[in-house]
């Protein structure tokens, strides 16, 4: 399965996507399936600092929990507050409606740092045997 | 324990791959953890029914003039008021009453079945075998033994005119030898989900066909196969245990809640039974208590319990309840917070989240009698 190309990826399974400066953190598909059903997910609140790969939230899944982590420092502008009705939107469409937060990057080369499709494609599969 | 050896795998193998099954390895045996998602199979199981692979699970077969009491002499349940027909739950202790499994013997016309967890199939044996007495045989027969549970209001639909008809008077914890789905074996009325059901012991080299014939006949009906996931979810929900979370060995029966199931007045002496003796009058220092919260934030294995602002014991099984959309967990508590209605609180790193104990089952709709 591919994951979008124009997304930047952690090796804890976030995705970052740029959009004029404000970039919008979600978790990708591969997360989602390992965790199964998302049933809350914890977000900061806007104008929280984060750090570089410290947690920012925490994902509840009916089997598991996992923390979530900042792909790159910034500030929380938005969070999605639709996952508060709605936390199966994680699982339902974890590169759309399912994102988490968006963050103005302390510094917007951070995303640079981060992997791209196909370095994080070949993760999982190095991952996965 | 994690293995590095490779992974077993069930009759049912292939017939997972087939629905979509996400295989993880449990207790040394590739298991399908989901096919769908853990909710949907859940509800699935509490309001249609369900097919579990359940064949990691192991059989033992007991049998000799004496095999009765030498069962008796290992489990703390009473084997002996045993009819043919009837099955039991029992843990099996060491004479320290810790319990080295929880498992269920049936009482066959000549002999007897064990059925023990996955996990712990040769630890069982071994210690079975450590105390068998000349005269009655002990054989393992996991490898010859496939497994299916069909669990959930419509599980009797999907079985009808698969099994015979005599198999929907057996009460719960009885079973029958019959005919299934071109197979032939044990028919038992047990489940972990505590819905009505059915659970089908036969010969692994009808696993395709059983299965088959149970999806097909299951379909109408609304059978899905349901996963680990789920079968955690729906014996959570029930307050059941899950050995190797809930009890030990270095957990007793009566600490557990499983009092019910020690039979101190039965006529013989077995292991474990001074022990339980002396707890029964002393009273117990700590209990399992079930607990609910009112947030979202779940529980999990090992997360610290307080109470008073004092660590009173540790949660040994938590999920999102899938019924009841609440957090439910189970844990060890000093007894003085074991008290239904007691206020907890439950460390999950730096946050505290408040949980009010319980009487267990968490879920009291199912439809097993």
């Amino acid at each position: 399965m591919g994951y979008p190309e124009d997304l930047r990826y952690t090796a804890e399974h976030e995705w970052a996507r740029n959009e004029a400066g404000v970039v919008t953190i979600g978790i990708t598909r591969y997360a989602t399936e390992q965790l199964g059903d998302v049933v809350f997910v914890e977000l900061p609140e806007v104008g929280k600092k984060l750090e570089a790969m410290k947690p920012f939230g925490v994902v509840e899944a009916v089997k598991t929990v996992s923390d979530l982590f900042a792909p790159l420092a910034g500030q929380v502008v938005e969070v999605n507050g639709a996952l508060t009705d709605n936390p199966a939107l994680v699982n339902q469409e974890p590169f759309g409606d399912g994102w988490m937060i968006r963050v103005r990057p302390d510094n917007p080369a951070d995303l640079q740092k981060l992997m791209n499709h196909s370095d994080y494609e070949r993760m999982i599969e190095e991952q996965h045997g | 324990m994690p293995s590095t050896a490779t992974p077993r795998r069930t009759p049912f193998f292939e017939c997972h791959r087939a629905a979509g099954g996400r295989l993880i390895d449990f207790a040394g045996f590739e298991m399908p953890v989901r096919y769908t998602g853990d909710v949907r199979e859940h509800r699935c199981v509490r309001n249609a029914a369900g097919l579990f692979d359940i064949s990691h699970m192991g059989e033992f077969e007991v049998s000799g003039e004496r095999a009765g009491e030498f069962l008796d002499v290992m489990v703390t349940n009473d084997v002996g008021a045993l009819e043919v027909g009837q099955a039991l739950y029992s843990p099996l202790c060491r004479p320290t009453a810790g319990i080295v499994d929880d498992l269920l013997v049936y009482r066959l016309v000549d002999r007897y079945m064990v059925v023990v967890n996955a996990s712990n199939i040769a630890k069982d044996f071994a210690w079975l075998k450590e105390h068998v007495p000349a005269g009655v045989s002990l054989v393992d027969r996991s490898d010859e033994t496939a497994l299916l549970a069909i669990q959930g209001p419509k599980a009797a639909d999907v079985v009808r005119g698969h099994v015979p008809d005599r198999a929907f008077d057996l009460g719960y914890y009885r079973f029958m030898i019959g005919p299934m789905f071109g197979a032939e074996g044990v028919i038992s009325r047990t489940g972990y989900t505590g819905e009505d059901g059915f659970e089908l012991y036969f010969h692994p080299r009808h696993a395709a066909e059983v299965w088959e014939g149970l999806m097909q006949a299951g379909q109408p009906h609304g059978l899905e196969p349901v996963g680990l996931g789920a079968r955690d979810t729906l014996r959570l929900e029930m307050g059941y245990m899950l050995y190797g979370n809930d009890i030990t060995d270095d957990t007793t029966p009566l600490e557990a809640g499983l009092g019910w199931t020690v039979k101190l007045g039965k006529s013989c002496d077995f292991l474990g039974k001074s022990v339980l003796e002396r707890q029964k009058a002393e009273g117990l220092t700590r209990r399992l208590v079930g607990f609910q919260l009112d947030g979202r934030r779940v529980p999990r294995h090992d997360m610290p319990i307080e109470f008073g602002g004092r660590e009173v014991g540790k949660v040994t099984s938590g999920t999102f309840s899938p019924s009841l959309e609440k957090p439910i967990g189970m844990g060890y508590v000093e007894s003085a917070a074991a008290k239904t209605g007691t206020e907890l609180e439950i460390r999950a790193g730096e946050t505290r989240l408040p949980a009010r104990v319980v009487t267990r089952p968490f879920y009291t709709r199912g439809s097993h009698r």
